[in-house]
């Protein structure tokens, strides 16, 4: 029992939780291997926010900070791949690289001044981060076609072998969103994961303890965009088109949804989060024109009684710890 | 020789003067204590020593280098680790996670290493939590280790904060109130830790409300009221400083 509390505080709620809802993605997977069509392609951007929201969980999870503007680093993954593959005839792979060292230099250089904000101001900065790069998206048609934006992105590949069936495309993003969750674990629970960490509750504490607060945040961000250019990438590859409304506003908000849904903060929670806010819409088709209002309902019912998301479902089982130290 | 020393120390902000002209001289491996009633300055004054505050005029040298315009980490790294009057405890992480912060400067290791994880990193990860096992035992918290910090007891809470600190070997530890909404019990079993910390070779610095546990403990004291220091000697001296009980009782007791 103690060795268990003590691995699922260390880890975030690793231990049984994972074992449980792996089991439940395993099984939902597998309905959505049979059935195919058009859930694949819900699974596929699934996937695909997952990387995204995993990321975006290192500033504002990890580090505690509030960027509304990461969809424009999804925009400079998406066009710099199609522009790369369309145009230049790069390698999907390559331009996927590519792309993403782009977003890790313009988020330096974003980064850098507006992460002398914080709170409401860093939010307003960062909205309107995502705000420009939209608008630049649509007017600078030279280099993006504005609204008509870009068709006939190959898909992903190497060489010779390229994934053109649905399902594999599925399992591919899969793998690249557990690779993800891996990186960002390791990250969690190290040296540079508690600092960040220390920050977001404390950063008197964490400057008084010599931790460079200015210089943790700016990795956190660039970690973030980095992984948003990844997603905006995978999109552009796994959709075949992308224009400016894909990475607009309905993207941040969807993204926040997902990683409150599913647990600001934890290692599984943005996975988690993707996954069922992208299946939430499906699930509650049935009712009809009434859909976006049972949408809403449902995600008010979670977030009234897991405030701090749905990998806390985790703790409901177990002992509290308090309990436990509250003989002293 | 004198660890910290501070010359003409003024702070304003806008028109009040929250500090003015204060000298200070914390002998190396000394247990210095500073007292004052509320609003005395006593806070600013360290705010100002940690990097926390600019200083309106004044010089500070730590262990003879000038640390005055020095940022907070800074002024951290050279060995000057400060606790808050207010816990600034990292929520969300377990006490040992706490604990194990405090070595940020003690380890090395960035996102390369923890990905790849080789064989020094983990034995440095595996020494830092035998050492904040250590800490947490020596301020008798190794029964909480792997609890949420957040759920901790408040007075236990700043014995974290002290133990936290510690992890970062300072050369002097200032301690920001740290008795401040504790009962009796848990007063006595701080006073023991801080005298432990002071016999290890670590000078301390302490800023208290509670004159009865600095004058059992302390070597030395300074007195502010107004933003000025009115008196420094031993704890005899202090106790017996017309000024003081002014200060402590008002103008007529201390002529009674």
């Amino acid at each position: 029992m103690t060795l268990r509390v003590s691995i699922s505080t260390r880890l975030g709620s690793y231990g049984t939780f994972a074992a449980i809802s792996a089991v439940g993605i395993a099984l939902l997977f597998a309905l959505v291997f049979i059935q195919g069509g058009y859930l694949l392609t819900v699974m596929q951007l699934a996937m695909i926010y997952g990387v995204f929201c995993v990321g975006l969980n290192f500033f504002m999870g990890y580090t505690g900070q509030a960027s509304f503007g990461q969809n424009a680093f999804a925009a400079i993954g998406g066009y710099g791949t199609a522009i790369l593959c369309v145009q230049f005839g790069w390698e999907p792979v390559a331009a996927l690289v590519a792309s993403m060292a782009i977003a890790s230099v313009a988020s330096l250089v974003v980064g850098y001044p507006t992460l002398r904000l914080r709170g409401h101001y860093l939010a307003m900065a960062t909205f309107a981060l995502g705000l420009i790069t939209y608008d630049l998206s649509v007017q600078w048609t030279s280099l993006t076609q504005g609204y008509m934006g870009y068709a006939g992105i190959p898909p992903l590949g190497i060489g010779r072998f390229v994934v053109e069936d649905e399902r594999l495309k599925l399992v591919c993003l899969m793998a690249i969103l557990l690779f993800s969750l891996w990186l960002s674990g390791r990250l969690r629970n190290s040296r540079f994961g508690r600092a960040l960490r220390a920050i977001s509750t404390s950063e008197a504490g964490a400057a008084a303890l010599g931790i460079r607060i200015s210089q943790y945040k700016l990795a956190a961000f660039v970690i973030a965009a980095v992984y948003a250019s990844a997603a905006g990438s995978l999109f552009a590859h796994t959709v075949g088109f992308i224009s400016p409304e894909v990475f607009g506003l309905q993207m941040v908000v969807v993204t926040f949804t997902m990683l409150y849904v599913g647990g600001v903060g934890t290692v599984l929670g943005p996975a988690i989060g993707a996954i069922i806010a992208s299946l939430l819409p499906e699930i509650v088709r049935g009712a009809g024109r009434f859909q976006d209002i049972a949408y809403a309902l449902a995600l008010l019912v979670l977030l009234i009684y897991l405030p701090k998301g749905l990998s806390t479902l985790a703790d409901l089982g177990k002992r509290r710890p308090a309990e436990q130290g509250g003989g002293n | 020789m004198a660890l910290l020393v501070a010359r003409n120390l003024t702070k304003h902000f806008d028109g009040l003067t929250a500090n003015s002209n204060i000298d200070l001289e914390v002998p190396e491996g000394s247990l210095f204590a500073i007292i004052g009633p509320n609003g005395a300055g006593k806070t600013t004054l360290f705010n100002m020593l940690s990097g926390f505050l600019r200083p309106t005029a004044g010089v500070i040298e730590f262990a003879g280098v000038e640390i005055t315009a020095m940022r907070q980490h800074k002024i951290a790294e050279m060995g000057l680790i400060r606790t808050f009057q207010l816990v600034q405890i990292f929520q969300g992480m377990s006490v040992a996670e706490n604990v194990e912060v405090g070595f940020h400067l003690r380890t090395r290791g960035g996102i390369t290493s923890a990905l790849l994880r080789p064989r020094w990193l983990r034995r440095q990860e595996a020494e830092i939590r035998a050492k904040a096992r250590e800490l947490l035992d020596f301020v008798g918290l190794g029964q909480q280790a792997e609890m949420n910090a957040e759920l901790l007891p408040y007075g236990q809470q700043r014995l974290l904060e002290v133990a936290r600190a510690m992890a970062a070997e300072p050369r002097l530890l200032l301690l920001d109130e740290p008795a401040a909404g504790l009962n009796t019990h848990e007063t006595d079993a701080l006073a023991k830790i801080i005298q432990q910390i002071n016999a290890r070779g670590v000078t301390v610095l302490l800023i208290e409300h509670d004159v009865g546990l600095v004058t059992r403990i302390a070597h030395r004291i300074a007195v502010l009221d107004f933003g000025c220091k009115i008196a420094e000697g031993t704890p005899e001296e202090i106790k017996q400083h017309p000024d003081v009980i002014a200060a402590y009782l008002g103008t007529e007791a201390a002529h009674a």
